[in-house]
């Protein structure tokens, strides 16, 4: 258990970078809004308590690494590199621009911190499991995380992956699930229904988890129970909601892949008693 | 006769000894290690030998994070789903990080045979030449295979090596030397070039051979590296012989026909002949008698050259 300042300076945090967040998405004007959103505390609990990281050295050998395998929630992964120090945070103001380091998806040759590239969906699970191996073989102690979307485990390669880090036996490996059950058609459920996932991960093998993705406590704890896991990767699988943390954008389908008006802008910053 | 050797087995020797040397070289297959060869450095090396199972989608996304992890991957399957089945994986999570990886795809071309067209691999060097930040090598024989393959792992960045299933002249020395984007002038002539690639350049030497006993002098200019092309050989090619054939086990369309006239196109223009398969697929069949039929035989380079000088 953490403590309770703790937590409550965790959600602080993540109350500021879903600042961060919005404010970039609207100065960009185009860019992922609601799985950015739904998947920030989780990206909190990673970057500001579990993961070993130095921003100082972002090559240094025994990192943990991160893969954001939905790498469209780049602008949750940037708000959260910014606020480590990987970068200035005056740079979130050039995300997707010409000649900006902050690319519309991930890039590992022009982020410091980032450490593949994704964006095509289903593909990071799979470099995450490679990176795994690797820590591995290099006798390193560093562990692996990844996160995932709900309607990216529709992929087929996803699955490879999922067979691939149980056959491996990864359990330096732990995989957050962003399920906020919303993809851009509409609904996971009925665009294409992978669940029940649980049980999925579990039938290849996987430890799993079920947490509530927006109570870091939960999140938190969950990761440490990941750690002490041997012999089997692990999958937190995080419910969460689509746009949290600003009312009008949760569980809104139709906030994908669009950013915040200057108007939203305003009174999302007021929800999130930001002026 | 040369000595004959399939470059997939020069290919597991090499590995086998960059493994010994190297203990950041990994291997992964997708269930075909005993036809890529890849096994010999598994059964050597067990614990660096990856095994995806038929996942070429996995395969190539896992090796690119083996490089992530610092390791030196070389992955392996047929070319058809290295290039075909896991292009996207090759794309995003190799060319596009610009990924140290090698994925060495064997049975390229139709002298895979009597699997048949749907395992005959005739467009993978366009769709890898087309890729940014790809390198694209396809050795001649044996020895050019365990030289370009050794290249293939000093250099940091993701290559494409294809290489065939049956055995096939030896044209190049043991311990010959290779470098990626350099090209080899195996037979000097001022008639006209032979420009090949892969297997084509054995059948372009005895080709050159018998245009000699026709008073016609025929130069063999071997590519082993599709990508990045020897501009500056192909060019004096151009400039020195005022006519091309190239020859290659691939469509004519995009390959090492098209890298060809793409450079003299802009370079120097003179008349070319490409030798490939004319825009078809293979089919069953002795590599032998497949070579015959889509026009792979020094007969049908020679007519080539003939033709070729016909429009100087």
């Amino acid at each position: 258990m953490l403590k309770e300042e703790t937590v409550r300076a965790l959600e602080q945090t993540a109350r500021q970078l879903r600042v961060e967040i919005l404010k970039m998405l609207n100065t960009a004007k185009s860019g992922h809004t609601g799985g950015s959103l739904s998947a920030i505390d989780a990206l909190t609990a990673l970057y500001f308590h579990q993961m070993r990281h130095d921003p100082s050295n972002p090559k240094w050998e025994d990192r943990d690494r991160f893969v954001l395998s939905k790498g469209h929630a780049a602008p949750a992964l940037y708000a959260c590199l910014a606020e480590a120090g990987y970068f200035s945070r005056d740079d979130l103001k050039t995300l997707r621009r010409f000649g900006s380091h902050l690319q519309g998806h991930p890039d590992m040759n022009k982020t410091p911190g980032v450490e593949v590239c994704t964006g095509s969906l289903g593909q990071g699970l799979s470099q995450a499991v490679g990176l795994a191996i690797a820590s591995k073989l290099a006798g390193r102690s560093a562990r692996i995380y990844s996160l995932l979307g709900d309607g990216e485990v529709q992929e087929g390669q996803i699955w490879e992956a999922t067979m691939a880090a149980a056959h491996f036996k990864l359990d330096n490996l732990c995989v957050i699930l962003d399920h906020n059950g919303l993809q851009i058609d509409g609904e996971v459920e009925k665009v294409m229904n992978v669940g029940p996932l649980g049980p999925k991960f579990l039938s290849f093998n996987w430890h799993v988890l079920e947490v509530d993705g927006h109570d870091i406590q939960a999140i938190c704890q969950a990761l440490e129970n990941a750690d002490e896991t041997e012999g089997r990767p692990t999958m937190i699988i995080a419910r969460t909601v689509k746009g949290k943390g600003v009312p009008f954008f949760e569980h809104k389908a139709s906030y994908h892949g669009v950013p915040p008006s200057d108007d939203e802008l305003t009174r999302a910053l007021e929800h999130l008693g930001h002026s | 006769m040369s000595e004959m050797i399939a470059t997939r087995d020069a290919y597991g020797k090499a590995l086998l000894e960059l493994g010994q040397e190297n203990p950041r070289v990994v291997a992964l297959d997708a269930d075909l290690s005993g036809s890529t060869k890849t096994g010999m450095f598994g059964k050597e090396f067990p614990e660096r030998f990856f095994n995806a199972g038929i996942a070429e989608a996995n395969m190539v996304g896992m090796a690119a994070g083996l490089a992530a992890g610092g390791m030196i991957p070389f992955a392996s399957t047929f070319a058809v789903f290295a290039a075909g089945r896991a292009f996207e994986q090759i794309r995003q999570s190799l060319a596009y990080p610009k990924m140290n990886v090698k994925v060495v795809a064997t049975h390229g071309g139709i002298t895979v045979g009597e699997d048949g067209g749907s395992h005959q691999s005739i467009e993978d060097l366009a769709i890898m030449r087309a890729l940014p930040n790809m390198t694209v090598l396809c050795p001649a024989d044996g020895p050019e295979t365990e030289a370009a393959v050794r290249a293939a792992a000093a250099y940091d960045g993701p290559v494409f090596i294809r290489l065939g299933r049956s055995k096939v002249p030896v044209v190049f020395t043991e311990g010959c030397d290779f470098a990626i984007g350099r090209g080899a002038t195996l037979r000097q002539g001022t008639d006209m070039t032979f420009i090949t690639t892969g297997l084509m350049t054995a059948q372009a030497l005895e080709a050159a051979a018998i245009l000699a006993e026709e008073n016609i002098s025929a130069r063999v200019v071997h590519l082993g590296s599709i990508k990045p092309l020897d501009v500056d050989l192909v060019l004096q090619a151009a400039r020195e012989t005022g006519a091309i054939v190239t020859a290659e086990e691939h469509s004519v369309i995009g390959g090492l026909g098209g890298a060809v006239c793409e450079v003299i196109c802009e370079g120097y223009p003179v008349p070319v002949e490409r030798v490939g398969l004319r825009d078809v697929f293979g089919q069953s069949g002795l590599a032998e008698e497949l070579l015959a039929h889509y026009g792979l035989t020094p007969a049908h380079l020679v007519e080539a050259a003939e033709r070729v000088m016909r429009r100087k």
